[in-house]
């Protein structure tokens, strides 16, 4: 490592004076000559055909130049499996325009073009549809019984369904000492980032297209819009460079997406189509969830029996399933073990993953019954956190890669004063307030995907790194570019890391938080392999210093190699390249999993919340007015874009806890909430004291970066932890998430 | 059509726009100065927020044609050449920001507040600067610049 090593050091964003200007730019932003407007027109109905379809006055307006619509669209492939993106659940992929069938309230059904957005905005409202409705069904708390097993697809391979159930649930129950049953329920959320889902198509000719587009995979969207439209990989482009927040929205090509480049190529022109706030409700959101939850102990507190139920709302059309019921006994021993997980298909879009899908559902119920028992057992609820805390995965057997939850609790307890919480609900006060104390448990699976690098040295002697991913706003343009530095023992400004585009080598999608691991490992990878043809190269230079040098005799410094022994004897990368007849010297490598060896271990994030409310006495509001999470999560890369995540994601937790929603009309089939006036996030005034602690944790089987990834551990302790402070301050339960203060009245 | 003269950042423009265009639709559409950002078109996120004739408006509440002759400044008019402002600065330090999209808002709302003179406290700033949504959750940290550079400078700098 060189001296100026930056891994691990708080370095402010290197894309920041572009955001503070301006001058970043995102999909929507991008100019092309003669641009053409998109508009969707959705459906207003929820379920039912499309009878008839009158374009006539929309026509009529000047400027508009067509309506796309089932009735006129170009020919499409029939084959759903040419509209599977690599995250899409099993079942048939929506394939807008496809017919006259609507599925969901929302639902888009046609696009008008016209030569600029007031048009196109103005001449939509004048399309007239006919339909012929049927009966249908939203709601999942009246459609629990529908639950079924999820069907098994690609997407289960990263969810997998609930393990066999251990022991005898029932009998265990029934015998242990102390016992508690409670049903969660949870509502709609969506993403709703700030910038709204956006395409600009720049049609080339010759089939060729330019693609800026919203989203959390380049190359995703690449092999969709090439597969769906019949075109060849290598003439779609997709670029996204900057994207303004996703959260999981972005992990799937949207409808403007694909209407985007239908009405380009039908047109041949360069289309934009941008969706509106409310549109931005007609696509994937978080499921409404129930969980009922049955956990005992022993009278010391140790847990005998737990068994998880989830059913999860999906669509009709695909299964769209989460993670919910396995994370109980990845934490908690217990003997006995029955969990299950079913989805009930209802008249809605499918659900797509949110920060922490599944995750932070199940840890609100597991970590509020964890609670409940403490309060029975009449013991601390850290300590009985600890009395069931275990250095190995419960459910397998297997250990794990490392597991400092320990240490989270521990800190996080004496950062916040846990020890100075009175347990007697509705006993701590400031004046007009009731204070309460909660604290939770977090646990995150830690993903790593195969990542393609290319990594060059020029004939400057400087790095240039290749990789098609993209930075969502969580820091993988400057963690990547300090892990690029320090491998080839450069100062960042010698290194340019390109991404964000489709061209560049292969990059899962951005989720899960599994990129940094993912793209982190590949540059380490791809350095190594650098390294050596460098120094081959150098070795062959006439007269060269390092000639009789093998690997472990030398260093990378400041764009030179060097003696270890003899620092004197050096050969700079710019030698090496102009030896080389001035060409580059490039490798390209790709960095997967270490599937075999990791076998045999679990691999995780864990964090610990510790959360403090106020609740007026008469009004019953509640703040978070503290919080404090720590959080296991591997190696830090870069503690400031971390700890900007962590508390990113602790918003979010309060968010879920207490604000956010999408309420379902079920007699209308449809969400009546589609604003940000309606659909509350935190406001600035909303979020107080938020400190983090990352443990350490020190990993070295992970991966080579020894990476988990921070972009969703933040989140899922929290919600439980403020019902808890709740249920401290108040003496009242409230298990429907996100708590409404007037039920607390 | 109707001509409206605006001054962006100290520069001139005459459009012909419809009367129903925005100010937002025009600075990002017409004038592709797409530093300022469309987040919801109805008032309710801040992320359009522009200063015009010294204060802080959301442009998309606002009609081109209702500003012929007013002096506004975007996002792409804070800086001094390269020198920063001391806000754009305390952004990038305090890592104000992740996906950056709310960034312009609140940096050109956080200037109309300083300029207003009316937040003394903390939650003073916070309760206005409310208007702003930021849906990464960079709350703290925005909150954290605004204050450095309230409690670091004179007002006459805003
Ligand atoms: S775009 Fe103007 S307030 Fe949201
Ligand atoms: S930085 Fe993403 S919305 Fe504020």
């Amino acid at each position: 490592m060189s001296d100026q090593s930056s891994v691990g050091k708080p370095v402010s964003r290197l894309e920041g004076r572009l955001k503070v200007t301006g001058a970043a730019k995102y999909a929507a932003e991008y100019d092309a000559p003669n641009l053409l407007y998109g508009y969707v027109i959705n459906s207003t109905i929820t379920k039912g055909k499309i009878t008839s379809i009158d374009t006539s006055a929309a026509t009529a307006v000047e400027g508009v130049v067509a309506v796309f619509s089932h009735e006129n669209r170009p020919e499409l492939p029939w084959l759903d499996i040419k509209y599977a993106d690599m995250d899409a659940p099993p079942g048939t992929v929506f394939k807008p325009l496809y017919d006259n069938e609507i599925k969901y309230n929302g639902q888009p059904i046609a696009l008008l073009v016209a030569n600029d957005f007031e048009t196109a905005r103005y001449a939509s409202t004048l399309v007239r549809f006919e339909y012929e409705e049927e009966f249908f069904e939203t709601c999942l708390d009246n459609n629990l019984e529908k639950g079924r097993d999820a069907k098994k697809g690609i997407a289960t391979l990263l969810k997998p369904p609930p393990p066999a159930p251990t022991g005898n649930f029932e009998k265990a129950f029934e015998n242990s000492a102390v016992k508690h049953t409670a049903e969660y329920l949870h509502s709609t959320e969506h993403h709703n980032p700030m910038e709204l889902f956006a395409t600009t198509t720049v049609y080339e000719g010759n089939g060729k297209l330019t693609i800026f587009d919203k989203t959390q995979g380049t190359i995703n969207n690449q092999l969709y819009v090439a597969n769906a439209f019949g075109l060849s990989y290598k003439n779609v482009r997709v670029i996204a460079p900057f994207v303004g927040g996703t959260f999981g929205s972005g992990l799937r090509p949207q409808h403007q997406l694909f209407l985007c480049v239908m009405a380009a190529l039908e047109l041949k022109r360069n289309v934009r189509v941008t969706l509106d706030r409310k549109q931005m409700f007609t696509f994937g959101h978080r499921p409404q969830t129930y969980q009922k939850l049955r956990f005992s102990t022993d009278e010391n507190g140790s847990i005998t029996a737990m068994n998880h139920l989830a059913i999860g709302e999906t669509s009709q059309f695909e299964d769209y399933a989460e993670s919910v019921v396995t994370w109980s006994h990845k934490l908690y021993p217990a003997a006995n073990t029955l969990l299950e997980y079913k989805l009930a298909p209802l008249d809605l879009p499918s659900p797509l993953d949110m920060r922490a899908p599944g995750g932070c559902t199940a840890m609100h119920a597991i970590e509020c019954m964890m609670d409940e028992l403490s309060y029975k057992l009449k013991m601390d609820p850290l300590e009985l956190r600890l009395r069931n805390y275990s250095e190995i995965d419960p459910s397998t057997g297997k250990s794990f890669t490392s597991k400092e939850l320990k240490q989270c609790y521990l800190k996080a307890a004496e950062r916040f004063g846990w020890k100075d919480r009175n347990p007697e609900p509705g006993s701590m006060t400031r004046g007009n307030k009731l204070v309460g104390y909660g604290m939770a448990t977090g646990i995150w699976d830690a993903y790593q995907f195969p990542s393609r690098i290319e990594a060059i040295i020029t004939k400057e002697g400087k790095l240039i790194i290749n990789n098609a991913v993209t930075d969502i706003g969580t820091g993988t343009f400057t963690v990547m570019t300090q892990v690029a530095a320090d491998a080839l023992g450069l100062p960042l400004e010698d290194v340019t890391f390109n991404y964000g585009d489709s061209q560049k080598p292969f990059s899962m999608f951005q989720g899960g938080s599994a990129i940094a691991a993912s793209t982190a490992s590949a540059i380490i990878i791809a350095a190594r392999a650098l390294k050596k043809k460098l120094l081959k190269k150098a070795k062959a230079i006439s007269n060269s210093p390092l000639k009789a040098a093998a690997e472990d005799d030398v260093m990378f410094k400041n764009g030179t190699i060097r003696l270890k022994k003899d620092p004197m004897s050096v050969v700079s990368f710019q030698e090496i390249v102009a030896s080389n007849n001035g060409r580059p010297v490039r490798t390209v490598n790709m960095g997967m999993p270490h599937a075999f060896k990791l076998r045999k271990y679990t691999k995780a994030t864990h964090s610990a919340a510790f959360v403090e409310v106020e609740v007026d006495k008469e009004l019953k509001t509640i703040a978070v007015t503290r919080a404090v999470s720590a959080v296991a999560a591997g190696k830090i890369l870069n503690p400031k874009t971390a700890r900007s995540q962590i508390t990113g994601s602790m918003v979010w937790g309060i968010s879920k806890a207490l604000h956010e929603e999408t309420i379902l009309d079920e007699k209308l089939g449809k969400y009546i909430n589609t604003n940000l006036a309606e659909y509350h996030i935190p406001v600035h005034a909303d979020v107080n004291e938020l400190d983090v602690i990352f443990a350490d944790e020190p990993d070295e089987l992970i991966n080579e970066a020894g990476v988990k990834g921070v972009g969703e551990i933040g989140l899922v302790a929290m919600p439980a932890a403020i019902a808890n402070a709740i249920f401290h301050a108040t003496g009242k339960r409230i298990n429907k998430l996100p708590v409404h203060f007037d039920e607390l009245l | 059509m109707p001509i409206v003269k605006l001054n962006i950042n100290q520069q001139t423009y005459e459009l012909d726009v419809l009367p129903w265009v925005s100010l937002l639709d025009a600075i990002r559409e017409r004038l592709l100065l797409t530093g300022t950002k469309k987040g919801c078109d109805h008032g309710q996120c801040g992320a359009c927020t522009v200063i015009c004739d010294d204060k802080r408006i959301l442009s998309c509440m606002t009609l081109a044609v209702m500003k012929n002759g007013a002096a506004i400044t975007t996002i792409e008019g804070i800086a001094e050449g390269d020198e920063l402002h001391p806000l754009q600065k305390a952004f990038i330090e305090h890592d104000a920001f992740q996906c950056g999209y709310c960034t312009p808002g609140q940096i050109c709302s956080a200037i109309g507040l300083l300029t207003e003179g009316k937040a003394k406290t903390r939650e003073e700033v916070k309760e206005l600067m409310s208007g702003n949504l930021c849906r990464c959750g960079a709350n703290a940290n925005i909150i954290d610049a605004i204050m450095e550079v309230k409690e670091g400078g004179s007002r006459e700098q805003f």
